[in-house]
């Protein structure tokens, strides 16, 4: 099953997906065109791994990490499915990241692989977009790349667990404005999802819904306002975003 | 006295009472309680975000390494982290000492509470976004290198006590002149002030919510004074800030924790 959260008639429902529409949870059939999409949970600990495709490794020059290289996003920067995401007027190289989510379903300590998917609720597409101009070599990569408002598209859907077979084999897509940008497996993660989970449960405890953004494939292009970026992971979903100026945000 | 919020274990709502700073009392009507007869909670509901080389002595500890590989510039934004959830911890909980670690730092660090929604606010109006100041342990395992994110060393349960209170905003004078002490089994370990930010509460304000929005109920600290004292197994922590209180904690055996039964 297919679920979301959405904004509907002044209040927020979950929903399912219901053929082209969705139901809600008090039985009202909507179409898409008349809801607004929000993060299909609310997470709590959103964690996110650098460097766990060795192709995209490479692609920025960096060695394959021994270890996962985690770092933590707070509630501020995430954002619905067909939202808008602000580049700053003044940078040169803002670019998205297809992400496998993983959504925790229950409390994990010192989780073994081979238990891990035990732990896990579902899935769900993000887009972690890196503005890399204000990349800076302390905790790198730094909040001010990586935690900025409106910059880490969630959805559409939670997939539940139960209905992927086989998440590490998984396509992922980018599509810029109709063209291809970006193409891969989660076949080809470094860590995968039951190392991670098993890496981040040995030291501190995982809750229910806890996010963990797998990391992103090769194929990191530039992006400029107006772009509609898609990123798409088969099975899972296809979350769309729209990149916007500075000019509507006037309080800057 | 101060008005200051706090939440009692059990209890979902932030109860509002006058305190005493020096003394770490609570008053209410006729009764005046001491801090270690209550069972505090931890006060805060949004996210913990920590501000990295924020004391003007940590970044003279790098020296010029600052110049060097693997940072080859000193820092020119804010450097944040994010003490999740899991690391919460409340005045006099017990902070876990890791399976294989003898040593912990312990980070004492003035912490912001937002008290409205600061987006790119100004440096000349930042304190006006400010609900009041409460104090924080920002525990860590001792380690050198910040080139990468620390989770392993920073995110570890129970790593984040945060209380007894949040102090209103107006009991705190000037946020960029408080003394902070810590204290390990009552012997003064350490004493730094927030006259030595690098950016002060107002200036860090400003430079965070230019990038990334603040929300009623986070928590900006706003940095680690260098050296932080480490402590161990068995050992009484209690940091004093001026103005705010003290918060006392102890550090036990993970296995002696409330996340044993867990690990």
């Amino acid at each position: 099953m297919r679920r979301a959260r959405v904004a509907y008639g002044g209040v927020i429902h979950e929903a399912i997906e219901w053929g082209n529409q969705l139901k809600l949870a008090d039985g009202r059939v909507v179409g898409e065109d008349e809801i607004m999409w929000l993060t299909p949970i609310e997470p709590r600990t959103v964690f996110a791994l650098g460097l766990n495709y060795a192709d995209h490794a490479a692609e920025l020059s960096f060695d394959a990490p021994s270890d996962p290289l985690v770092f933590l996003k707070g509630p501020n920067t995430l954002i619905g499915h067909q939202a808008y995401t602000r580049r700053p007027a003044d940078v040169t190289y803002m670019h998205y990241e297809c992400e496998l989510a993983v959504i925790i379903g229950e409390t994990a300590r010192n989780v073994q692989k081979e238990d891990a998917y035990k732990y896990v609720k579902g899935y769900s597409v993000a887009n972690d977009y890196a503005i890399r101009d204000y990349l800076e070599n302390y905790y790198r990569p730094n909040l001010r790349v990586k935690n900025r408002d409106t910059c880490t598209p969630l959805g559409p859907w939670l997939v539940d667990v139960m209905d992927i077979a086989d998440p590490m084999n998984l396509r992922l897509t980018t599509h810029v404005n109709s063209e291809l940008v970006q193409e891969g497996t989660t076949a080809d993660m470094i860590f995968d999802i039951p190392s991670i989970i098993e890496y981040l449960s040995s030291f501190m405890t995982l809750n229910e819904n806890d996010v963990i953004l797998t990391g992103t494939p090769k194929g990191s292009v530039n992006t400029v306002v107006g772009d509609v970026v898609v990123t798409e992971i088969e099975g899972i979903g296809r979350l769309v975003n729209t990149i916007i100026g500075e000019e509507a945000f006037t309080n800057r | 006295m101060s008005r200051a919020s706090f939440r009692v274990l059990g209890e979902p709502v932030l109860i509002k009472a006058e305190v005493n700073t020096r003394k770490n009392t609570v008053v209410i009507e006729d009764y005046e309680l001491i801090s270690n007869e209550i069972q505090f909670d931890n006060p805060i509901t949004g996210t913990v975000y920590g501000t990295l080389l924020n004391f003007k002595g940590e970044l003279e500890r790098l020296g010029d390494d600052v110049n060097n590989e693997p940072y080859f510039s000193p820092p020119i934004a804010p450097v944040l982290y994010i003490k999740p959830v899991n690391t919460f911890n409340c005045y006099g909980g017990s902070i876990p000492m890791p399976v294989g670690i003898s040593k912990l730092e312990m980070g004492a660090a003035l912490g912001i509470v937002i008290g409205k929604k600061a987006v790119a606010v100004d440096e000349s109006t930042a304190l006006s976004y400010v609900a009041g100041y409460t104090i924080v342990n920002d525990v860590r395992i001792p380690h050198d290198s910040l080139y990468r994110p620390a989770i392993h060393f920073q995110a570890r349960d129970g790593f984040c006590p945060i209380g007894p209170w949040i102090i209103d905003r107006h009991g705190v004078e000037n946020p960029d002149n408080v003394s902070i002490r810590v204290y390990i089994n009552d012997k003064l370990q350490q004493e730094n002030s927030t006259s030595n930010l690098v950016r002060s509460v107002s200036r860090l304000l400003a430079d965070v919510t230019e990038f990334m929005t603040l929300s009623p109920g986070d928590v900006l600290l706003v940095g680690v004074p260098e050296d932080a004292p480490q402590a161990s197994v068995g050992d009484k922590i209690r940091i004093e800030i001026d103005g705010i209180g003290s918060l006392e904690n102890v550090i036990v055996d993970e296995s002696e924790s409330k996340w044993r039964k867990l690990i």
